[in-house]
């Protein structure tokens, strides 16, 4: 029936419509990258989340912060130090050996001294910098963005993480890059102001404040994987997917169950239907 | 509309076989009941303490903070928790009435850890409604519940009063002769 | 509701409530006795989906409520998603339940529109539709606006001002609406109020719609008025399993978005907290908006094109009276069907452009020429032309083809071509309306 084809439509067109608009200067879409916990049925790679975190852990936290996922996350399940001896996070080993390594600032409760004390698995990643001031002001004017919800928060996620991480190349002549500016290909912005070459040849992408963090060997892995730029992007973006959405793995795993149960129902809803509409024409 | 309100009803003549009707219809309801029941607990535990309320729920305390007599209060699970580092006479006291009579009969030996007879750790909640009991008052020389009169001794056992049982001794254990781990 | 009752208590205890509280007996007039039209197809279950979307809502709400926190409403909500038991899955529920219950809203008055289910008698049960729509929408706006992330905060910026364009009053308004001098969390915390109460709002509104509805009766896909026992079934089973087979079904959809695509409707900027100094490259709302939002665009003026906006709404509210035809049902309105799909496709044309640049093309490398403001070749121009349509639509097709128009033969009864179906219409089916017509 035509009505009910153009009512689909309409529906999809909605959908469709709701989907992703290309920024004004038209960065690069980012490189398709397979993710193992992509798909119905994706699972995060633990390894993977582990030298994702040491990435995130010797070089990102440098400057930013991650501050709505406590240590204890790391041990939940999914996780990336989930242990299934340990099935609750607070008493995981390594997690408290992570929680150990940092300083949270306290009040002494016996003399209402500031004080500073070693974090436990409760607390959360503590932020490189006192403030947004601080932070501001140590990065020449950038804020460094918090990291908790940083693969949520782009469009195109994990991929456009890594292909951000991945993408710095030398400005293109004619482009005019300003002190403590990046040209990256696959950063939101628009450069018209700021090129010099034909004005429909507009370079894609945009500025950075943050120069190409990752190099060679500049992590190393404890499973012996080599440690390349690209290895890296793709394992600390994987990880800021973790940390952005934890309860991934569980909401897949709960949704095959339920849509499994919701396609049953229906069956027998609609053999219920058939047998009760046998005998009435309609 | 009046005129079909009345039901209009044409009883539909089921199929040739009632078990294989009665089983879909039976099958259906039961998965629509236990499609519900699934989806209302999620909405059931949602109300239970979450991951970040659980993960403070142990606490550490260092124990050379409280002098011989005094007591600390900390907030443990959002209740009092009273650390209490008893003189002798207190101990002595406690020992002493282990064979009395009392509501909630136990030994004082079992309210404290092996060998630390001064350190009593209790949640500092009275077993009848739970307000917080202070210590000094009542007949006992231990707690005294000021909102109906529940008396505690000096080892928190129930003694005089509408209480029906002792101040609770939470899970502690000593990480060091100085340090608890409480929950 | 309306004609006399058939419930007969059986036990002494119903007996006993019956003379006291006749609740069972509403019930069962209501959702067990109730004389449905036979013909009733799919596109008439949206009603029972609607009523599931709007306890959905309710439910995963009042336990959002237990766990937001205004004071610090961006982090409550990520606590939501990381800490709370089953957070995670109460918040996807009741975000992806608002667009769920748009699209069902969508689909239900497409439908009365094609069915002619808001003329004579049911102007009333259409009016109070159009109420708990514009209701939905204001609790909506505010709902999304409550996570406090960037696309929430700008949204309530760019909305608010949107009263900011009526003459001499705009500023006084906005500055009430705002509590303060901006959006600001004055602001968020009585639009958390409000979200609160306008879904009991609407709920109370879908008791007199029911009400309206059992008073008139359903409308059925050929428009004529159930005139014998033949014409009807009672609603239960025959409606009850229809209905929530379509239900269960919807609820597939539902739950495929809630499981694996939750943040597919939403926006990423949504993920970053509010900040007053930055505005996202794109603010556009959510998809249910959109063509509202492209009818907003599409007029130069700011003061014409809210007025715009608000008229498009008031047009759903004029519709009863703006249809001349005396045929309710676009069945037999060859025409006017024609008309409806291509008002189905403006809407759609509307949400589209409501998602784009304005001045971006809508055929991409192509430049034609400038017109007044833009290209023709731009969304804004296509905006144009499909809000002249939506108008157009209500204003002038609606009014003048009613009187025009040669409709098909009715059938004289909604049995008649039903009970003969599927084995084909014989001849006498046909031949009698065409003589009453």
């Amino acid at each position: 029936m035509m009505l009910r084809k153009l009512s689909i439509l309409a529906a999809v067109a909605g959908l469709m419509a709701a989907g992703p608009v290309l920024a004004a200067g038209h960065p690069l879409p980012p490189k398709n990258v397979e993710w193992s916990f992509e798909g119905p049925f994706g699972k995060f790679d633990q390894a993977q989340l582990q030298r994702g975190y040491k990435v995130y852990r010797e070089v990102c936290s440098a400057c930013h912060s991650m501050h709505l996922v406590s240590f204890r996350n790391l041990g939940d399940k999914g996780g990336p130090f989930y242990n299934a001896e340990y099935k609750n996070p607070n008493d995981n080993p390594w997690v408290k050996a992570i929680a150990k390594d940092y300083e949270v600032a306290d009040i002494d409760s016996e003399t209402g001294d500031a004080i500073k004390r070693p974090a436990t698995s409760a607390d959360r990643f503590t932020s490189p910098y006192p403030n947004e001031a601080a932070a501001r002001a140590g990065n020449g004017g950038a804020l460094p963005p918090d990291m908790s919800l940083l693969a949520k928060a782009r469009t195109g996620g994990p991929d456009y993480l890594y292909s951000l991480l991945t993408g710095y190349v030398a400005p293109p002549a004619g482009l005019k890059v300003g002190a403590g500016q990046h040209y990256n290909p696959y950063m939101a912005g628009d450069l018209t102001a700021s090129w010099s070459g034909p004005h429909d040849k507009v370079p894609p992408g945009g500025y950075i404040a943050m120069a190409a963090p990752l190099k060679k060997d500049l992590v190393s892995f404890d499973d012996g994987t080599p440690s390349t730029i690209d290895q890296q992007a793709k394992d600390v973006s994987a990880f800021l997917m973790w940390a952005a959405e934890p309860k991934m793995e569980e909401r897949k795993e709960t949704g095959f169950v339920v849509i499994l149960y919701l396609l049953l129902f229906s069956g027998l809803l609609y053999a219920s239907y058939r047998k009760v509409w046998k005998n009435e024409s309609h | 509309m009046a005129d079909t309100a009345v039901g209009a009803t044409t009883e539909p003549e089921h199929g040739n076989d009632p078990s294989r009707r009665d089983f879909i219809y039976i099958a259906t309801i039961a998965a629509a009941a236990g499609g519900a029941a699934s989806l209302v607990w999620p909405f059931i535990d949602q109300m239970n303490p979450s991951a970040d309320t659980l993960a403070l729920a142990s606490t550490e305390f260092d124990l050379t903070k409280v002098a011989e007599g005094q007591q600390v209060t900390l907030k443990w699970r959002g209740k009092p928790l009273f650390v209490r580092n008893r003189t002798a006479g207190e101990i002595q006291k406690a020992v002493a009435d282990d064979s009395a009579a009392m509501n909630d009969p136990q030994k004082d030996a079992d309210r404290v850890k092996p060998g630390k007879a001064q350190w009593l750790v209790l949640i500092g909640s009275c077993t009848h409604l739970g307000c917080v009991p202070t210590f000094g008052g009542g007949d006992y020389g231990g707690w005294f519940c000021p909102c109906h009169g529940s008396h505690y001794d000096t080892s928190g056992r129930i003694r005089k009063g509408p209480a029906p049982l002792n101040l609770a001794v939470p899970e502690y254990e000593f990480l060091s002769d100085t340090t608890v781990k409480i929950g | 509701m309306s004609g006399h009752s058939t419930y007969e208590p059986k036990t002494g205890f119903e007996r006993w409530l019956d003379a006291r509280l006749p609740i069972v007996r509403l019930g069962y007039d209501s959702f067990v006795d109730y004389p449905t039209p036979r013909n009733l197809n799919y596109w008439y279950t949206f009603g029972g989906i609607l009523s599931l979307c709007l306890a959905t809502q309710l439910i995963s709400g009042i336990i959002l409520a237990m766990h937001y926190d205004v004071g610090d409403a961006f982090n409550s909500v990520e606590r939501i998603m990381r800490d709370v038991n089953h957070g995670w899955l109460i918040r996807y529920m009741h975000a992806n339940g608002a667009s769920m219950f748009f699209i069902a809203v969508y689909i239900h008055m497409f439908r009365g529109l094609y069915y002619g289910s808001y003329k004579a008698p049911r102007e009333v049960l259409w009016l109070l539709g159009c109420v708990i729509y514009l209701l939905m929408m204001a609790t909506a706006f505010m709902g999304y606006v409550l996570p406090w992330g960037q696309m929430s905060f700008h949204g309530a910026v760019v909305i608010t001002n949107l009263f900011g364009a009526l003459p001499i009053v705009g500023e006084s308004i906005t500055t009430w609406l705002w509590g303060g001098f901006a959006v600001d969390d004055a602001t968020l915390n009585r639009f958390f109020s409000l979200h609160y109460l306008l879904p009991f709002m609407i709920a109370g509104v879908v008791i007199l719609h029911i009400w309206a509805l059992h008073v008139v009766g359903q409308n059925n896909p050929t428009g004529v008025e159930p005139k014998s026992k033949a014409d009807t079934l009672p609603f239960t089973p025959y409606a009850t399993v229809k209905d929530g087979f379509a239900m269960s079904v919807f609820l597939i959809l539902f739950a495929f978005f809630v499981f694996y695509m939750p943040n597919a409707l939403g926006h990423a900027d949504n993920y970053i907290p509010a900040n007053p100094l930055v505005t996202p490259a794109h603010i556009v709302p959510e998809w249910y908006f959109l063509p509202f939002y492209a009818i907003l665009r599409a007029v130069p003026d700011k003061l014409m094109g809210v007025l715009a906006m608000f008229g498009a709404i008031a047009c759903l509210f004029a519709l009863p009276w703006l249809d001349t035809s005396k045929v309710r049902s676009m069945r037999y309105r060859p025409t006017a069907k024609m008309y409806f799909f291509i008002f189905v496709v403006a809407c759609c044309i509307l949400g589209l452009c409501g998602a784009k640049l304005p001045d971006d093309p809508v055929i991409p490398h192509v430049k034609t020429f400038l017109l007044i403001d833009a290209d023709l070749n731009s969304f804004v121009w296509l905006s144009r032309a499909a809000t002249l349509y939506y108008f157009g639509f209500f204003l002038v097709i609606l009014p003048i083809l009613g009187l025009k128009e040669t409709p098909l033969p009715v059938p004289e009864s909604i049995a008649s071509p039903a009970l003969s179906h599927p084995a084909g219409l014989p001849a006498h089916a046909t031949a009698a309306p065409e003589m009453k017509g």
